[in-house]
């Protein structure tokens, strides 16, 4: 039997969070540039502060332009509610802070953005969290590697560089079956290409400065939470389900089973971690996502274009895009991202470095930067920039080579893409020894 | 905390304030497939406030023990049976619909125990559409679907959240999610075969608030004129703009109706 229709992904996109302002009427989202608010009385703001009454206090912790944002994007995504950071690092930092301890232990995919890497591998440890990373192509990996400590399973929607497609709902099963629960990077997916909750995953954030915002103006982070998540049942969490001296000995899942993570996430993590979205930033934000819908289809449109035209280069050794046969998560994608691959992929080119250099050095619509997810087209050399810390042996398991590529694709006309591309692909020739 | 009600763990949410037989008490009953979170906020400003809250999960529901109760009149029977269990003479009933109706009958059969009686989203006679009722007792994702349009007002999706960063329509369906097969019909089933309202709301000699939204589409608020009616005294307020989930709609003007009805 059918239920009632609920508003569709593109609707959502453009209006989830906002009505139009009660005191002005203004359609678009106003961008409240105040740090505070003012109370009503006494009573009023100790309510506000005790959580005995919705709404804002301080802008650290809540802001009423960034509620739109979390709103919306918990709405795209079937979350029961988001949390807005700084950046995506900080959405990461945010969800580990939030339910785990010194002494407590990831298992994590060794196929992640550099910075996750560095946080995880390094940082983390510092502080008494240790990872154990493994390879995503065998979920068996995960189960293997987990431990008494473990408290959180993570890995990339599609991994960074090499593409690896996580297989959610094998990889949940596992933690599940632990009580532990599965958090992804959904940044390069966005909800467009696939909705991890639905897959099984627990919580998942996206850096937004990349597809969600989509315009390279800002930095931002949003960490979502799917309410499924039975933190008391675990067992494991006393960080959710025990009294909380932080806080006025709140026990977060007695206040509420699907809202505890948040409310531990805001009402701790933003308040002492503190690292808040501002309003302008969740304004740009929200101005990429009323397009997403959009922008994705035709992202993917050209990166199929791009990868088709590598694929039959003979300067190309390979490409790594899971629409193609030759790619080890072809099936898998298949089945988790019939919309798409998305639009962020590597390619291995012959030459070794000199042909790299003249390569990337010739390309004029393409522009060499540390980003990807922007409208426009971008390239950068890994080994060089991104995962530059990590060790040789970290690269390869990573499935980087000297001669690795990523490309961004974005909205340009294909053809003027696959021109410039040509013209340095021919440079790298004449430039190999 | 945790109480034995009718042979069976309860739950009731006190926010760790502990039972002071000194303070007037308030009981919130939520409603069908629900839990005492959804009156969060309410609930916790109360026992903040000078009361004794037990902001109940019905069985089978949150983290009481189960099965569910199968009638109004069980309901209405298992709260003062909570109230027994927790040593609380009399207490002011705060419920939201199938908690509403539970209240009222509790009222009824009760009015020793009851001293204010809250009827929040309430409707007599509450049916249920055959193809909810039908749905709910397959465990249709659709009746979970049915539940979250239909208990929020239209603009509920699109529109903002008081509650910052919190999808309403997420979090309804993730509670949902929860339940375990048999208890969202067996509470619907409740609402359903109730037929004492008219009756009950005759008996009733507390103060008595009807609180309705006026964009409910579960319970619309033509739908309580009757019980307005009947229950002498009574007072409703309306509150625009809010559907049948009023207390995440709009939390401050349900809780500050409350408060002028409860001081």
């Amino acid at each position: 039997m059918a239920g009632p229709k609920f508003p569709g992904f593109d609707t959502l996109a453009l209006h989830a969070g906002q009505s139009p302002d009660a005191t002005t009427g203004a359609r678009a989202v106003p961008i409240y540039a105040t740090t505070s608010y003012v109370f009503r009385d006494t009573e009023h703001a100790a309510s506000l502060f005790n959580m005995e009454r919705a709404g804002h206090v301080y802008s650290r912790i809540s802001n009423p332009t960034v509620a739109v944002l979390e709103e919306r994007v918990a709405a795209l995504e079937g979350g029961v509610g988001a949390i807005a950071t700084a950046s995506g690092q900080a959405a990461l930092h945010l969800a580990i802070a939030t339910i785990l301890d010194a002494g407590h232990h990831v298992v994590a995919s060794n196929s992640l953005y550099g910075g996750s890497h560095n946080l995880l591998g390094y940082t983390l440890k510092r502080f008494g969290i240790d990872t154990t990373f493994v390879s995503p192509r065998d979920p068996r990996n995960f189960a293997r590697a987990l431990k008494a400590n473990t408290r959180l399973v993570f890995g990339e929607t599609l991994g960074n560089p090499g593409l690896d497609v996580l297989d959610i709902p094998e990889v949940a099963r596992i933690a599940h079956q632990v009580g532990v629960p599965l958090l992804v990077d959904s940044t390069f997916t966005t909800p467009w290409l696939m909705k991890p909750f639905e897959l099984g995953a627990d919580l998942l954030y996206h850096s937004a400065t990349k597809f969600l915002g989509g315009h390279g103006v800002a930095i931002g982070g949003v960490l979502v939470d799917s309410g499924r998540f039975d933190w008391e049942a675990s067992g494991k969490f006393p960080q959710l389900s025990a009294p909380y001296e932080g806080f006025h000995d709140m026990d977060f899942e007695e206040e509420s089973g699907t809202r505890a993570f948040l409310l531990r996430a805001r009402r701790e993590g933003l308040r002492d971690f503190g690292a808040c979205m501002a309003p302008m930033t969740a304004f740009q934000i929200l101005q990429g996502i009323e397009t997403l819908h959009l922008r994705m289809p035709r992202h993917v449109e050209n990166a199929r274009k791009v990868v088709q035209f590598l694929s039959a280069h003979p300067m190309v050794e390979s490409v790594g895009y899971p629409e193609l046969a030759s790619h080890p998560d072809h099936e898998l994608a298949k089945k988790l991202l019939p919309r798409g691959a998305g639009a962020v992929f590597s390619f291995n080119m012959k030459g070794g470095r000199p042909a790299g250099r003249a390569f990337i050095e010739s390309l004029r619509v393409f522009s060499h930067l540390a980003n990807v997810g922007d409208a426009k087209s971008l390239v950068i050399h890994p080994a060089t920039t991104t995962h530059y810390r990590m060790s040789d042996e970290d690269l390869k398991k990573a499935g980087i080579t000297a001669g690795t590529v990523r490309l961004s694709i974005g909205l340009e006309e294909a053809e003027d893409l696959i021109d410039d591309l040509e013209r340095a692909l021919k440079a790298a020739q004449r430039a190999s020894p | 905390m945790n109480l034995t009600v009718e042979g069976r763990q309860a739950f009731a949410y006190n926010a760790a304030h502990a039972i002071d037989a000194a303070k007037p008490s308030v009981v919130f009953v939520h409603g069908a497939g629900l839990d005492h979170s959804w009156f969060g906020l309410q609930s916790r400003y109360f026992a903040y406030h000078g009361r004794n809250v037990l902001a109940v999960d019905l069985p089978g529901h949150g983290r009481s023990e189960g099965p569910p109760l199968e009638s109004i009149e069980a309901i209405a029977d298992w709260i003062v049976a909570l109230l027994d269990a927790a040593k609380i003479a009399r207490a002011s009933v705060v419920g939201h619909s199938l908690g509403a109706l539970a209240a009222l009958e509790c009222a009824a059969r009760h009015p020793e125990r009851v001293e204010r009686l809250a009827l929040l989203g309430v409707a007599f006679p509450m049916k249920v559409t055959d193809a909810f009722l039908e749905a709910a007792r397959r465990n249709e994702q659709a009746a979970y679907d049915m539940d979250t349009v239909w208990g929020h007002a239209p603009q509920v999706p699109l529109g903002g959240n008081p509650n910052p960063g919190m999808w309403m329509y997420g979090d309804s369906l993730a509670r949902l999610a929860r339940l375990a097969p048999g208890v969202l019909y067996k509470s619907l089933k409740a609402c359903n075969g109730y037929a004492a309202g008219l009756e009950s709301a005759a008996k009733v000699k507390c103060p008595a608030l009807i609180l309705v939204g006026q964009r409910d589409m579960m319970t619309p608020p033509k739908a309580a004129d009757s019980l307005a009616k009947a229950i002498a005294g009574a007072q409703t307020v309306r509150i625009a703009a809010s559907g049948h989930s009023m207390m995440a709609e709009a939390p401050d003007a349900v809780l500050d109706a409350l408060i002028d009805f409860l001081r």
